[in-house]
This record gives C-alpha cells, structure tokens and sequence, in this order.
C-alpha cells in the first residue's frame, strides 16, 4: 500500500457572501505517486477543494493534513513546500518578466543561493521543454507554454504533490496537450504525485483514481473504468464521457461484444481488430 | 447579407521594429445564411480574420465586401457603425465586456448605439435574455453578481439584441464545462436554423466544426490551407494530421481502425453513431464498400 | 495606436550599451540631464551632440528606428522653438511685422532649448531601447539599496515595479480586447464628437478595472502559493554586474563635463 500523503476529514467550507457551504463533509485521501483526478461541473466545489489543501483557505470544519504535517498557521509554509499548483489562468501566474525569472520566483522565495538557482532553473525548464525560452517575455509565449513555464516554477521547487486546478480549461487543444503530456512524463520518471482537478473527462481518464464531485459532496469514486461505467449519469452532472467509452458502449448496443471498458483509442482499436476482424 | 475577403493581407504594427505578418492573400466567402467554422492552431490569422468581417481591422493589402458595403486596403473608411450593426462578434470570454449597472442596460448598449429606441431595446433585450437560456428576471441584477456562465450568456445576449444579419463567433465555449459547452452551441444552432441567421464559427474545436457547418475553412500560418464541406475536409485525414492540426476524434478513430485492419471502410463518418453503423456492418462481414 | 511608439520599448541587440551594467547607463542618464544644463553657446552643444551621436551609434539601434520614434514628441519641441521665437526678447529684431517682432535672442534661445530637449529624450530613449524594463528595476533597486536602513520600503517598489513592467503588455492586449467587443457593439473610439468619445471611455474603462482587480487577486494567490512572504530571507536569482566598460562610460562623461565647463561661456 503506498504511502498516504493527504488526508481530509470532514471538512467543511462556506464562503462568506454564500448560503450554502461550497464544501460539505469532505473526506478523501491521496496516495504517494498516484493521479488523482477530481472532476465536477463548474461550481461543484472541486476548485475551493484545490484551495483548502494547500491553505490557501481554511476549512470551518474538519482536519486537513499534508505530509504529515496538520494545515494551521503554523505549518502553513511547510504544507506549501510539499505542494505546487498550477492555476486555471496562465496569465494570472506569470510574475516574473522572463521565463527563467519566474521560474525562479519561488526559490528566491525560498532564499535559496543564486548559484544553486542557476543550476535549478535551468533543470527545471528542461523538463518541461522550454529551455530554449529562457529570455522570453510572457506576453510572447502561447497558454501551453506559460502553464509549462509554471508547471517548471513548482518542479524547480521540488514538491511532493502537484495540483492541476482547472490548468488546461483555457488552453486549445495543443496547449491541452503539452501540459498534460508533460504532467504524465514527470509522473513517470519523477513519481511525483498529481491532483488534477478539471472538467475534461479526457484529462481525467488519464488517473489512475477519480473523484467525481456534485454540489459540494463526493458523489462517486473509483478507477476510471468504473467511474466512466456511470455513463447517462456522469452526463446529467454535467460532465461528458470519453470518446472510446462512448463508442464502446454504441458498439456493444449495436451486438459487437468487447472484452471489457476501453478508455483510449489504440486499446479499443487492438480489440476491434484482434477478436472481431476476420478477413 | 455576404460578406467576402478579397486577397487581404495584413501586418501587424507595420513600419516598425515590430512588424508582423499576419495574414497573406486571404480570400473566403461568406454567403448568406450560411454557417462556415474557421479552423487553426493559435497563430494561423483565425483571429485576424474575425476582425475583418466588421471592419474592426482594415486589410493592408486587398478589399473586403461586407453587404454592399466595400472596404478596401489604404482608403480612409467614414461611419463603419453601418458595417458593425449587421456583424455582431461575440468575443472570446464575452463576459469580460460587461459593465453596465444591470444586466437589461448592458444588452441595451448595443442596440442603442446604433440608435434603436429605449423601448425598442428593452423589448429585445427581453427576448434575447431568454433566448440565452435565461430568464426575465435576471434582467434587473447586477451582471457582477451572475455565475461565470450566466455572465457568458448575459454578453452573448448584448450581441443578439443588436439584430445582427451575421453573427461571428470567436471560441463561444471556451472555459465552460461539458454541458456549458454544447447548450451553447445548440443554442447558435437553433438560431442559425430559425432565422436563417449567417454563422461563422472560429474555433479550435474540429469536433464543434464537423457537427455544425456547412462548410469549414482551415487556416495555416496565415493563409487558406483548405476549406470544403466537412466530409470533402475530412475525406484526407492524414494530410491535415502530417500538417499538425487535429481532426474530430470520430474521424481520427476511423483513420486508425482502417490503418489497423489495412482497407477503407468506403465512407467517412462525421459522427459516433455513423462510425458505429459502419464499423458494426464492417465487422459483421457485410462490408459496405 | 500604442504600437507606433517607440519611446521606452526595448529592442533587443548585441552591443556595448545593451551589455553595460543597469547601474552605470542609469548614473550616466542622470549624471546626463544634468550637465545638459551646463551648455550654452554653439560649440557646448556641439559636444554633447556629438557624445549623443556617439552613444546611438554604439547602440547598434537603425536610426530610422530612433528618428521615428523621435516623432510623436515633435510637435512638443516645435511648440517649444515657436514660444522661443515669439515670446523671447533680446538682441537685434530679425524680423519685424508691425508689433510683433522675432529677436536673435529668441531664435538662439529657441534653437538651444529645443536642442537639449531633443537630445534629452534621444538619451533617455537609448536608455530604455537597450535596457530591458526589469534590468532597470533590479538598477534602481541596487542603486537605491542604502535607502533601506531607513526603513524605505526598496524590495517592495523595485517588485510592484516588476510586476507592472510585466503585466503591461498584457493589460494592453485586454484593452485592445476590450476596446475591439465595445466597437463591435457601437461603440466609437477614433470618430465621432468628442462629448460622444468621453462617455465611450466607460465601457473600456470599467471592464479593464474589473478585469485587473481579478488579475491581482489572482496573482496574490500565485505568489502565497508560491511561498511569497515578503523580502525578508529572499534571496535574488538576477545578479548586476559592473565590468571596466561601466567605469570606463562613467569617465567619458566625466570627460565631456570637463569639456562642457572649460569651452562653455
């Protein structure tokens, strides 16, 4: 069993000029080196979620901890080491004039020595690929390539947990894919840990867990697989389904028999072909 | 009303350090009653584009016909308002135009600039909030105290109200959920289809694309790279791929289904349920080709 | 509309102003505005226009670039040369129509002063055309560092400047935005009786507040994020570096005032 890094219990959140709370008796956990996707329609309470764990709000109600440490004033700043975010406007990020200066915004932050940082930025931007845009200014970069900028800022930090809260939301296609293309690759050889909060059910279906959210509450949970298998329902809460489970599930209705759920093209594509095709 | 581009090029900040090709030897028609999506990646001129059908941009090179109205490169242009009221534009993120006290006065805006009548325009706004989706009681609040999408629809309904003989969308849905998304273009479909309303479309989406025109324009690097009906577009897959745009996931599955079992399936499916039919009838033996 | 003006943008190049330290260029700018004041005959302006010659030329900046960004500040100098020309009185009149008169005084003083404010500003420019805005900051923020004993708030100014450096482009593009939805819905920027174009301030003006509000808010929230907590125990990933080429700019000068004080009348 891997390591637990976050745990909530019952947490509760309730903004000020609202009626009724954002978050209800939230309790959820989040493993080390997993995907965690935590999807929901717009106002579903998935981005005040984002927010609590890493003290950007503090619940009302409830315990928040983070690598051990319990969210308070107190270990507000540690919490913060352990956990970047990439937020939903890559404009709204961007501090530094230049991409290696905002790269480096957090470790002068962290007072850590500019040789060190040199050395740091440039590692961190590599990752990522934009290694080539050290003296960009944002204004010349594209949505992609400021949320991968932003994505380096956190690596060059070297968190344990990586929160995506809505990053891809404004981003084309293209830009969709970079950032997620470089989440995964970090995944992978890094293992770090992603909470990817988002409305894009094609993002989701790359976790290895999901939590789906409706009006404040955890209204379901499980593995892709399991979570896409609620279909009309994930629907009326306003999300969508993936392609392939769409044309899965048309295929079956139509008689085709398939072994099992498939959430990427390539997989649904091999089964068509190795049981169905005869020439 | 049509609207046609005729050779246009533009720069961006010409004569300067800064200069920028944007656009070169654009030509497209727009006839009316027609809805054409306008595909490409950031940067092909999509959005250059857009700003031509109204004049909010003047071609540095080339002419464009809006109605009977001509706008050519290098001339000095009087009262564009006339050109503006029969294009209306609903921006990228519209929401961000809002400013008025309430939600009835910023649909008024529009219209009565171009001189309608209070009255006049209060009627309207009456009826494109519920075309929106809205109702008539939201009129009366602050568009500051409205949820992100009720804002949208609240922006998108000042365009409306204006009458418009086109309508000019520039990435409608962008930053909605699912289902924000599509009760948004299902709701410019209906008014395309109602009214017989001209609709151009630029987005990213091929899906969005491919469901809704009649016909799409496929925008590279500052020209035309393509444009046809959405099954003449998608007919050749592979060459927009190799160009590095995207096609809609249906086409795309289809495109890797017949490279695996290494034969077409005769037609080019533009939706789930037709990729099904045919897939189903393929594998049944009965192959349609 | 802003993008025709030159004045204060950085264009990026390879030479020996675009390489020196913020520090020295920004002595040197203010060493510079001072001793302007020290010309007042022919051959006093003749150096300092040749150093200002000097100073474009290893700029490596096309002068067309520099002419044209001189531009729109001509019309000022050419109002300055008239006020000269008018209202200054002294020596012989040149020209005399009735009561009004133009006086060699006022055709030197008119020339002078517009002089010095065209070279003022062609210095000041090749500040900013070889500088990048933040190289400048980081300058003033070094240069201003002693200040912070006095409790000056240096690391703050030096970083809400930065920020606005960076958010500048980006609010210009929202304007443009903003201006271009506003025009499409009737609006009328460039035409129009000036009562009319007043009132279509609002519409721009509003959003663009509403929009930046939530841009800082949003930014404030990135950066707690990010472990801002204020410039105590920061350190700094830009680091200045004053080469002989510094020293050496700041003796030229030095140069050019002794020259300015033996030849001045």
């Amino acid at each position: 069993m891997a390591k637990q890094l976050v745990a909530l219990e019952n947490v509760t959140y309730q903004y000020d000029d609202q009626t009724s709370p954002a978050l209800k008796k939230i309790s959820l956990e989040v493993f080390e080196g997993e995907w965690l996707a935590i999807v929901g329609h717009n106002g579903s309470g998935k981005s005040t979620l984002a927010k609590i764990l890493n003290g950007l709000q503090f619940p009302q109600e409830g315990n928040v901890s983070v690598c051990g440490h319990s969210l308070s004033e107190e270990t507000v700043w540690d919490i913060r080491k352990q956990i970047g975010m990439v937020f939903q406007n890559p404009d709204n990020q961007f501090v530094g004039t230049t991409v290696q200066d905002d790269v480096a915004f957090g470790l002068e932050n962290a007072g850590v020595p500019q040789e060190a940082m040199k050395t740091r930025v440039k590692d961190a931007l590599h990752k990522v690929k934009m290694d080539s845009f050290l003296d960009q200014e944002p204004h010349h970069l594209s949505g992609g390539q400021k949320q991968r900028v932003a994505i380096a800022g956190i690596l060059a930090l070297r968190p344990s947990i990586i929160i995506l809260d809505e990053a891809t939301s404004m981003l084309d296609p293209r830009g969709r894919e970079e950032v997620i293309g470089t989440v995964k690759e970090l995944k992978q050889q890094d293992r770090i840990t992603v909470i990817s909060i988002t409305h894009d059910l094609e993002e989701a279906a790359k976790a290895d867990r999901i939590i789906v959210m409706n009006q404040g509450q955890i209204h379901r949970q499980g593995s892709p697989e399991e979570i896409f298998q609620m279909d009309e329902e994930l629907i009326g809460l306003g999300l969508d389904i993936p392609f392939p489970v769409k044309l899965g599930k048309m295929l079956r209705e139509t008689g085709i028999p398939l072994t099992k759920q498939f959430l990427s093209e390539e997989e649904l594509v091999a089964e068509l072909w190795t049981s169905h095709y005869k020439i | 009303m049509d609207i046609s581009l005729q050779n246009i090029e533009y720069r961006y900040q010409a004569d300067t350090p800064f200069e920028r090709l944007a656009l070169s030897d654009v030509s497209l028609d727009i006839p009316s009653g027609s809805y054409i999506a306008i595909i490409g990646h950031t940067g092909s001129g999509k959005s250059t584009v857009l700003q031509h059908l109204n004049a909010l941009l003047k071609p540095t090179k080339g002419t464009v016909l809006i109605g009977s109205r001509e706008i050519r490169a290098g001339r000095k242009e009087k009262n564009l308002k006339a050109v503006r009221e029969k294009v209306g534009i609903v921006f990228q993120f519209p929401e961000h135009q809002l400013f008025e006290e309430t939600v009835e006065k910023d649909i008024c805006f529009g219209p009565m600039n171009f001189g309608v009548s209070e009255t006049e325009a209060k009627r309207r706004a009456s009826v494109a909030i519920e075309q929106v989706g809205l109702t008539k009681d939201i009129l009366e609040k602050s568009p500051f105290d409205l949820s992100g999408g009720q804002m949208r629809r609240v922006a998108i309904a000042g365009v409306l109200a204006m009458e418009p003989q086109v309508i000019v969308l520039d990435e409608p849905t962008a930053g909605l959920d699912p289902r924000g998304r599509k009760e948004i273009m299902d709701l410019f479909y209906q008014l395309h289809q109602d009214k017989n309303l001209s609709t151009v479309l630029v987005t990213h989406s091929m899906e969005d694309a491919a469901a809704y025109a009649d016909e799409i324009i496929i925008m590279h690097q500052g020209s035309v790279f393509e444009k046809g009906t959405p099954s003449e577009i998608f007919s050749a897959p592979q060459a927009l791929i190799d160009m590095g745009l995207d096609v809609p996931e249906v086409v795309r599955f289809q495109l890797k289904l017949e490279q695996a079992f290494g034969r077409k399936m005769g037609k080019v499916c533009l939706t789930a349920e037709e990729l099904t039919d045919v897939v189903a009838s393929f594998l049944k033996g009965g192959n349609p080709s | 509309m802003m993008e025709k003006v030159l004045f204060g943008r950085y264009v990026p190049a390879d030479s020996l102003l675009h390489r020196m330290d913020p520090r020295s260029k920004l002595i040197i700018i203010f060493l510079y505005v001072c001793i302007v004041f020290l010309a007042n005959n022919p051959w006093t302006y003749l150096i300092l226009a040749a150093y200002t010659i000097l100073m474009a030329g290893l700029s490596k900046i096309a002068p067309r670039f520099l002419i044209a960004g001189l531009k729109p500040v001509l019309w000022l100098v050419l109002f300055t040369l008239l006020l000269h020309l008018f209202f200054t009185k002294g020596g012989e009149p040149v020209v005399q129509l009735g009561s009004f008169a133009i006086y060699e005084e006022g055709i030197r003083q008119g020339i002078f002063i517009s002089l010095r404010f065209l070279l003022l500003i062609v210095v000041t420019s090749l500040l900013t055309l070889t500088t990048t805005p933040i190289e400048i900051t980081d300058g003033l923020e070094s240069l201003l560092g002693p200040l912070k004993k006095v409790n000056f708030p240096v690391h703050e100014l030096a970083l809400m400047m930065s920020i606005s450096l960076r958010f500048i482009p980006t609010l210009m593009q929202e304007t443009d935005k903003i201006m271009k939805a506003q025009m499409a819905r009737g609006v009328e920027y460039t035409s129009g009786p000036i009562k009319d174009r007043l009132k279509a301030i609002v519409p721009l003006l509003i959003p663009l507040f509403i929009s930046s509000f939530k841009r800082a808010e949003e930014l404030a929230i990135a950066m707690e994020a990010r472990g801002y907590r204020g410039g105590v125990g920061r350190t700094k990933y830009r680091q200045l570096n004053w080469t002989f080429a510094d020293t050496g700019m700041i003796l030229l000068l030095a140069a050019v005032t002794l020259l300015l004080i033996v030849f001045r009348g």
